[in-house]
């Protein structure tokens, strides 16, 4: 008989100190934070009025009624409030669930690579403003009337929500969602979007091509505070919610049938994930067209630093890709100022390098 | 205990399990054995919820397992399946842990950290606690998920373990021990429900046999009374011979040649 470890009866369990959490997992919170305000400082600070950090600090504390012996002039306040500000939050919120709906949506996959982009978000959302954009006169004018300027952010949002929910009831068998079909009838979903926008595209006048690529590209240039306030209650959801999730999201990764024996409600996590995940991305892509990269870089880039666990993974992939679309913004407005680069652009060019680094580095770690 | 009462389950015309009837208490270690297709694994499947029964009932401590919160019984009745594909690069000690998710919300207590402490020693994979788990060889990982298992019912009055194959890709030693481990837990009041695959491992030892072939039952009992040459003749289509062993005592099944 080979050796048996005795079996410690559970009522003698001494309490034993907790393990040591590791630094990265420990730190990476409170720095992202940190660097989250700086950049936001920086970033409402910078552009053709320069306004210091000091004087955007006095500005704010200003209107938040309290009097600090920080200097500013009126025109710096007024381009603050009005200009710089909102589409500094705009770029906070929108990048936080770009990211946060990026880290979700790999725990729903059980997949590193996933994206919400997979399940048809970002397709059905183009495939929506486009057809507006394209057929704005004949079809959609009674609409536009009654919505003004938000026209395409609420087509946009529509289109989103259609094909995910089109893409989830495809995947549905006996009531349960099978997550790999699902990704097969995303790619179908996702190439007849595709298809359609290339046939309205075709079909477009020039003026509408422009404002096609334009919207394609990625912006933030639309941002005022009746948009932050728009997108405020679509977005508070899914920020406030996912990042409660990470324990459910450690247990998927096991697999669903293990984690259903642990006791997960599976279903009904998937739906919240998906809701929450297209709520998140959604609305983004309404407001600011679509933004690559950023929910797919993301959540990699905080694993690297402190592991899997999504307890740590959500609010970080949230801070972190607030964090990158605040800098990425600042260059788009500023590196070929007095125009302006479309986000999406720079963030996929730093986001491949990005991507491409973090596959090497594993390929390499795994042949050791 | 588990109560299965003419258990049956039916994928569109093809039934998979047949009119199965048995119970499993605490304090028992009953083996399912049979051959390839016999429907082992339909079975600990509906035993452990990923399946719907056609017919029949499935009773888990006196209550109907489908009307069981899903929370409750995660406390009461840990599965390890066969299968184990880990999507994301877990330590073995945060692995170990989520064992314990169906008791803590936020953060893990001191008693979960000694839980999974003692469950890792008793796999004997203290020494691996900090290793990332897609770095282990296949029988560290099965006995990772083992102790993930064990930590899940740790404290657990009358709590069942179900276990699929739980010796696949383990060497000599550790599959004497994994169920020298399910044993030790037996004696402590457990449940534990196993699938073997190693009629002398179930003869060594399993309290009780349920013997299957094709979805139904050949036989259910005692090892002694299951496990004969002619029972082992119609469940798998091979002659056996039981040889007594002269001091351990239970027979030895050696298939002879015809």
């Amino acid at each position: 008989m080979p050796a048996v470890a005795a079996l410690p009866s559970p009522t003698t369990t001494a309490p034993l100190a907790p393990p040591p959490v590791e630094l990265g997992r420990r730190l990476l919170l409170p720095l992202l934070v940190g660097l989250l305000v700086v950049a936001v400082l920086v970033s409402a600070g910078a552009g053709a009025v320069r306004i210091p950090v000091p004087a955007v600090v006095g500005i704010l504390l200003h209107k938040l009624g309290l009097s600090s012996g920080l200097a500013f002039e009126p025109q710096q306040e007024a381009v603050l409030w009005a200009i710089r500000l909102p589409r500094v939050c705009l770029g906070v919120l929108i990048g936080a669930a770009l990211g946060l709906a990026g880290a979700a949506m790999q725990g729903l996959f059980r997949n590193p690579l996933a994206d919400p982009g997979l399940i048809g978000v970002s397709a059905g959302a183009s495939l929506a403003a486009v057809t507006t954009i394209v057929l704005e006169v004949t079809l959609l004018s009674a609409l536009r009337e009654w919505l003004g300027f938000y026209t395409l952010a609420v087509a946009a949002f529509a289109g989103a929500c259609g094909t995910t929910l089109l893409v989830y009831q495809l995947s549905k068998e006996a009531g349960r969602a099978v997550v790999a079909t699902m990704l097969l009838a995303g790619i179908a979903v996702n190439a007849l979007a595709g298809a359609l926008t290339g046939l309205l595209t075709y079909a477009a006048t020039d003026e509408q091509l422009r404002s096609i690529t334009f919207w394609g590209l990625g912006s933030l240039g639309g941002a005022s505070w009746l948009t932050v306030l728009g997108v405020l209650p679509l977005l508070a959801l899914p920020l406030l919610l996912l990042p409660r999730l990470g324990k459910q999201l450690n247990l998927l990764a096991l697999g669903e049938d293990q984690a259903a024996h642990l006791g997960l409600p599976v279903t009904s996590l998937k739906r919240q994930l998906i809701v929450l995940a297209t709520l998140a991305v959604g609305t983004s892509v309404a407001v600011a067209g679509s933004i690559g990269f950023l929910g797919l870089v993301v959540p990699h880039l905080v694993r690297l630093a402190a592991g899997p666990d999504h307890r740590v993974v959500l609010p970080g992939a949230a801070l972190g890709g607030a964090l990158v679309l605040t800098l990425a913004d600042t260059l788009a407005r500023t590196v070929v100022a007095p125009a302006e680069l479309p986000i999406g652009i720079l963030t996929a060019l730093l986001g491949t390098p990005v991507f491409l680094w973090i596959l090497l580095r594993e390929k390499r770690q795994r042949l050791m | 205990m588990f109560n299965v009462q003419h258990l049956s389950y039916q994928v569109g015309r093809k039934s998979l399990l047949r009119d199965v009837s048995f119970a499993a208490w605490p304090g028992e270690l009953l083996a399912v054995v049979g051959a390839n297709g016999a429907g082992k694994s339909t079975l600990l499947r509906l035993l452990s919820g990923d399946l719907t029964p056609s017919w029949g009932e499935l009773w888990f401590d006196n209550q109907l397992l489908a009307n069981i919160p899903a929370a409750e019984l995660a406390r009461h009745r840990a599965v390890l399946t066969q299968q184990h594909t880990l999507s994301l690069a877990f330590k073995v000690r945060e692995l170990v842990l989520m064992g314990r998710y169906p008791y803590f919300r936020g953060q893990p207590s001191a008693h979960d950290h000694a839980v999974v402490q003692q469950a890792l020693a008793t796999v004997g994979l203290s020494d691996l606690a900090e290793r990332s788990y897609p770095t282990l060889s296949g029988g560290e990982q099965q006995r990772t998920q083992l102790a993930r298992v064990l930590a899940q019912v740790w404290e657990a009055e009358g709590g069942f373990l179900l276990l699929d194959e739980p010796l696949t890709g383990l060497d000599l030693n550790h599959q004497h021990h994994t169920l020298a481990v399910a044993k030790a837990l037996v004696k402590r009041g457990f449940g534990v429900i196993a699938v073997l695959h190693d009629l002398n491992l179930a003869a060594q030892y399993a309290d009780q046999v349920l013997l299957l072939r094709q979805g139904e039952t050949v036989a259910y009992g005692p090892p002694a009374q299951v496990l004969t040459p002619d029972h082992i003749q119609h469940a798998f289509d091979i002659s056996v011979e039981l040889l007594a062993h002269p001091s351990l005592g239970f027979p030895l099944i050696v298939p002879v040649p015809r």
